[in-house]
């Protein structure tokens, strides 16, 4: 495998994709290199990590402003009529 | 076979709804992404401020622009797009660089320049323990602010938004290989960066081999 060959594999197989002969073929070379499963558990480590931190709450205070200016945007776009209507 | 349980409207049924003008079914559209936009926002800025802005337009722009939407992709991948290009334009304002889109900045990336894999060590914790500890999250954002911003992009709407590598090229106007390119440096990047804060001193590793 070149150097190339195997970053691109590295990547392919991080994302679990499926067998094809380059991933069959860095599966192998992952059972007797060590330092190469490290480097792949680190980087599913490092995307959970940072998968895990996602969901930012947003601060109430906007959460309300946003609600109201997008109800006032609506209706009048839509007319007064249709959004209330809907919301009943 | 008839259904007999009310079932939900789908994204499909509710963006038909709000189309007609519906808020409510417009308001469920959006619950759940507006705290992603707004993330997504925070992270590409690191401004709460900014973040606000950018969730405020992006939403605004998805009332004015939602008879468009076409079902070629999902809702969220169409307004995580929008979001991304609202807070680029603000970064690149900020920095006094010129307002461009973001596929302009596309040029080569080769995984021929991608450097190695350097401090290789297992961590000393999982990913899950280390997500509860309260330093973490500033240590993230740190890490995220480090990186080029073209290669930031990708790497949070594919690996924090859970886009698809073909979700996020067409979010971003890229091609699939470009995005596989940057994100594969993202990755690398962070990883060893993490690494180093986070790995395990005692099991550090010597890559072992040369490819050729």
């Amino acid at each position: 495998m070149t150097c190339e060959e195997l970053l691109k594999a590295l990547n392919d197989y991080v994302d679990g994709a499926e067998l094809t002969e380059i991933c069959e073929e860095f599966s192998e070379h992952l059972a007797g290199c060590n330092p190469c499963q490290v480097v792949v558990d680190n980087i599913r480590q490092t995307i959970s990590l940072f998968h895990a931190g996602r969901p930012y709450a947003m601060p109430a205070e906007f959460e309300h402003r946003l609600q109201s200016q997008l109800k006032a945007r609506w209706e009048e776009k839509f007319g007064k009529s249709a959004s209330s209507k809907a919301t009943e | 076979m008839a259904s007999h349980v009310i079932e939900e409207p789908t994204e499909v049924g509710l963006v038909r709804l709000a189309k007609e003008g519906d808020f409510s079914a417009f308001q469920k559209l959006i619950v759940a992404l507006q705290p992603r936009v707004y993330g997504l926002a925070f992270r590409i800025l690191q401004q709460a401020q900014d973040a606000e802005d950018v969730t405020q337009q992006t939403f605004m722009a998805l009332i004015e622009h939602i008879d468009e939407f076409r079902e070629e992709s999902s809702l969220a991948t169409w307004v995580l797009r929008i979001a991304s290009n609202n807070a680029l334009k603000i970064l690149r304002k900020k920095r006094g660089l010129p307002v461009v889109s973001i596929s302009a900045m596309e040029q080569e990336d080769r995984y021929s320049d991608i450097p190695h894999p350097e401090f290789i060590a297992p961590w000393s914790q999982t990913a899950d323990e280390i997500a509860q500890q309260a330093e973490v999250q500033a240590e993230l954002d740190k890490a995220l602010s480090e990186l080029d911003d073209k290669y930031r992009l990708v790497f949070l709407l594919r690996d924090v938004e859970g886009l698809s590598v073909k979700e996020t090229a067409e979010a971003l106007e890229l091609t699939e290989s470009t995005v596989k390119v940057r994100l594969l440096r993202a990755r690398l990047a962070l990883r060893e960066r993490l690494t180093k804060k986070f790995g395990d001193a005692l099991q550090v590793m010597k890559p072992d081999h040369q490819h050729g």
